[in-house]
């Protein structure tokens, strides 16, 4: 029995990102030959010097932006579970923002139409280009097991603190 | 490409703005931030205003890389004007994110005039700037007119530079902060803000910034990138400038109390180890940065606790040692007060430190402190001084006024306390045993400052003699000065400078590849010094000679006291003459300071022959 594909999008660690924008840049140049990050997929959100997270899309399964189109513009892949929009379709309504909960998709300042993260198939620029590390792209399954790793690793330190050396 | 191509000229007084294009030669010849912002000031002023005058401009200015990915210089923007501290030029650059949103709203650099008749912001929309109401901003500090403005525009990406209460109240040393912790610090900017009722930029940008070269642009970001991972940024993204506490107060370098001391007993517990190990939360970044420097602190525990604050050298030094200070605790919460009022860090230490110190000496008394004890050490009270200070309430009106004033005013030999150069306060290097860093800080064209020059290194480094005055000192500092300029002017940080290996090379080929303009390292090398020269000029225009290129007081006359290395060392008048004579010949300026024509015509500066002129006549 084939494995249902494992669905990698890219995620923000938020002990690491610093809120530099190096993704936002590296996006719209990728996706756009120019600087501007209302052109990126990739987002930056600052809201004190301790508190910075970079937000894309997160590949949710049935995604809700989808399923408020009410043009079916927007379509799901069964494979990677990018968000794929149909250009001649979209005319900017803005339906699938709202529907985001993420500000993951967004509209185009030139041409009108919603965009959102493509995962550069898949080999995205922002995670190549992070200067900290903070992005990685992952399945939420392999996320999952960070988060436990850390966590023992955690458990583990405290538990040495206990036991005397030697 | 790089370039917006357009300034914004704002009149306050009429409310009137409007746009010219920024031409070529004009920006090629001054690159921009602090050259491009220094020349316009010398073209929009007349001499001899008083800094508060509306005729003083204000000059914002970005850099050509501003809005591009270069790393720590797409988001650097500068401020210049005259200086209510020195009377010279001031000139102050900042980071964070506002460059870069100033850049994408199609802006080069922007001229601000006049007086607006009531508090008011100024709010560029791109292409649409208007003067909007601030009378409920007054008295509210930078962070809190930042959250004002974003929740009453409702624009989450808004970028803010704004002034405290100590802008608005005209205290001379007054900075313009923006992204909460960022100061565009030193030179008193913020007062000249605050004396046009200008509370506040606002800026929003959504225009594309471009680049010349795009690929051969990435491929060096890219080197640069990996530069930012080496060991030319590890302090910076270690233990950061406060690393310099141990290093300076075993060279016998740190000044404490007021210049009264150069090593501090208490330096262990306000090292760059200390303060990490028990107080740095996170260390975050600016736009574009792949380094990272910011040091957040978080006071975990005690009276302070929860003070939240961005750290460096030199405000722990000021507010620290300088003041006698031991504690990380209360020097972090001096500083965030600091933030509060929008004063600049390091002068404010030394403000304080300088009345602590006629304290000690009864030249100040409870009578004039209302009351407060106001000993070398005494944290509660250097906290109190901040606030009084920032407001102006009793003697912190008169300390508003900065060192040299306050000074003047108190007399009773006040002024041998007082340490700044040019009415600037001293920064955190005790330069009677670092004789290169002595000669960079007398010639620096803003007033005591480490940054103009970054002449310590050097002596800090050993390379040189530090405790000799020698000839060849000049050509030292003028090398490193002229390296400075253009990296003001690009606006890219200092702390990337060792990651241009090979210096203007590499900034010429940035410079080239983000405009399209060609620029040699040479061409640049000669812009470093052209731009050094108007800063120079301006100085001159204002009626600043060689005497003006002094030091303080306890510099050349209080021999270091401490036991170790430095003891004995201060810098003598024949010193001084020495430092002096020799870079003067070297940068083909006359014995009075003042720059000859024909190293005007040399450098392209025939054009500002007129300010030099008069004076080298009259001598004749």
């Amino acid at each position: 029995m084939a494995a249902a594909p494992a669905r990698k999008f890219v995620s923000a660690d938020p002990e690491k990102c610093v809120g530099c924008g190096v993704c936002e840049f590296i996006c719209s140049l990728e996706k756009e030959k120019t600087f501007n990050p209302i052109k990126s997929r990739i987002r930056v959100v600052r809201l004190h010097p301790l508190v910075n997270l970079s937000v894309t899309c997160r590949l949710c399964e049935d995604a809700p932006c989808v399923a408020a189109c009410p043009r079916d513009a927007l379509e799901q892949s069964e494979e990677t579970g990018v968000i794929i929009i149909d250009e001649e379709k979209c005319n900017g309504c803005g339906w699938c923002i709202e529907a985001c909960d993420y500000g993951a998709i967004t509209l185009h300042p030139e041409k009108k139409v919603v965009f959102t993260c493509d995962l550069c198939d898949g080999k995205p620029k922002c995670v190549e280009w992070c200067p900290e590390e903070a992005l990685d792209f992952v399945t939420r399954d392999i996320l999952a097991q960070k988060a436990r790793i850390t966590v023992v690793k955690k458990l583990f330190q405290e538990a040495m603190k206990a036991v005397p050396p030697g | 490409m790089g370039y917006a191509r357009r300034i914004l000229h704002i009149d306050l007084t009429t409310g009137k703005t409007e746009t010219e294009p920024l031409k070529e030669d004009l920006a090629k010849k001054y690159i921009g931030g602090i050259g491009l912002g220094m020349r316009l000031l010398l073209d929009h002023s007349k001499p001899g205003i008083d800094p508060f005058s509306p005729e003083n401009p204000l000059i914002l200015a970005t850099g050509p890389l501003s809005g591009t990915m270069a790393p720590t210089a797409g988001n650097g923007h500068a401020f210049v004007s005259k200086s209510p501290e020195s009377g010279g030029v001031a000139e102050a650059k900042s980071h964070g994110f506002f460059g870069g949103e100033l850049k994408r709203a199609g802006y080069d650099a922007v001229v601000i005039k006049g007086r607006a008749e009531k508090p008011v912001y100024v709010w560029i929309d791109d292409d649409a700037v208007q003067l909007m109401d601030a009378q409920h901003l007054w008295g509210k500090s930078s962070k809190e007119t930042e959250d004002a403005i974003r929740d009453e525009l409702k624009d989450h990406y808004i970028r803010v530079a704004a002034i405290g209460p100590a802008g608005e109240k005209l205290v001379r040393i007054a900075c313009i902060l923006n992204d909460q912790t960022r100061a565009a610090g030193r030179t008193g900017l913020g007062a000249v803000m605050g004396s046009k009722n200008l509370k506040a930029i606002a800026v929003r940008g959504t225009k594309d910034v471009n680049v010349a070269k795009l690929e051969e642009f990435k491929e060096f970001v890219k080197v640069m990138h990996e530069r930012m991972k080496g060991p030319a940024t590890r302090k910076y993204r270690t233990l950061g400038t406060p690393e310099n506490v141990l290093v300076l107060n075993a060279l016998g370098a740190l000044p404490t109390r007021n210049f009264t001391q150069a090593t501090f007993e208490g330096a262990d517990r306000v090292s760059g180890e200390y303060l990490n190990e028990r107080f740095v939360a996170k260390i975050i970044g600016c736009l574009s940065c792949a380094m990272r420097c910011e040091h957040v602190v978080v006071v975990p525990e005690g009276p302070y606790k929860g003070t939240t604050t961005r750290m460096e050298y030199e405000t722990l030094w000021a507010l620290g040692p300088n003041c006698g200070v031991g504690r990380l605790d209360a020097i972090s919460k001096a500083m965030e007060q600091c933030n509060y009022y929008g004063m600049d860090g390091i002068s404010a230490g030394v403000i304080i430190s300088f009345a602590m110190d006629c304290y000690e000496h009864g030249i100040l008394t409870k009578k004039d402190t209302d009351g407060l004890d106001l000993r070398f050490g005494n944290h509660e009270a250097l906290l109190e001084m901040v606030r009084k200070i920032g407001i102006r309430e009793g003697l912190g009106d008169l300390l508003a006024e900065g060192v040299k004033r306050a000074a003047e005013k108190i007399g009773k030999g006040a002024e041998k306390y007082a340490n700044h150069i040019k009415g600037v306060e001293m920064t955190g290097y005790d330069i009677r045993g670092l004789k290169t860093a002595a000669l960079g800080y007398a010639v620096s064209f803003r007033g005591a400052d480490h940054n103009r020059h970054g002449s310590y290194a050097p002596d800090v480094k050993g390379t040189v003699n530090r405790f000799m005055a020698e000839k060849g000192r000049g050509k030292l500092v003028k090398d490193i000065e002229d390296l400075y300029t253009i990296i003001d002017s690009l606006i890219v940080c200092k702390f990337s400078r060792g990651t241009y290996y090979e210096d203007f090379k590499d900034l010429a080929n940035y410079y080239t590849l983000t405009t399209g303009i060609e620029m040699t390292p040479e061409e640049l090398k000669i812009t470093g010094e052209r731009i050094n020269n108007i800063g120079r000029l301006y100085n001159i225009r204002e009626g600043f000679t060689r005497k003006d290129d002094h030091l303080p007081w306890k510099v050349m006359n209080v021999p270091i006291p401490d036991e170790g290395v430095s003891k004995g060392s201060h810098v003598s008048q024949k010193d001084l003459d020495i430092l002096l004579d020799d870079y003067y010949e070297v940068r083909g300026w006359a014995k009075d300071g003042i720059p000859t024509i024909e190293k005007l015509k040399e450098i392209g500066l025939d054009d500002l022959m007129h300010i030099v002129k008069p004076k080298t006549a009259k001598k004749g």
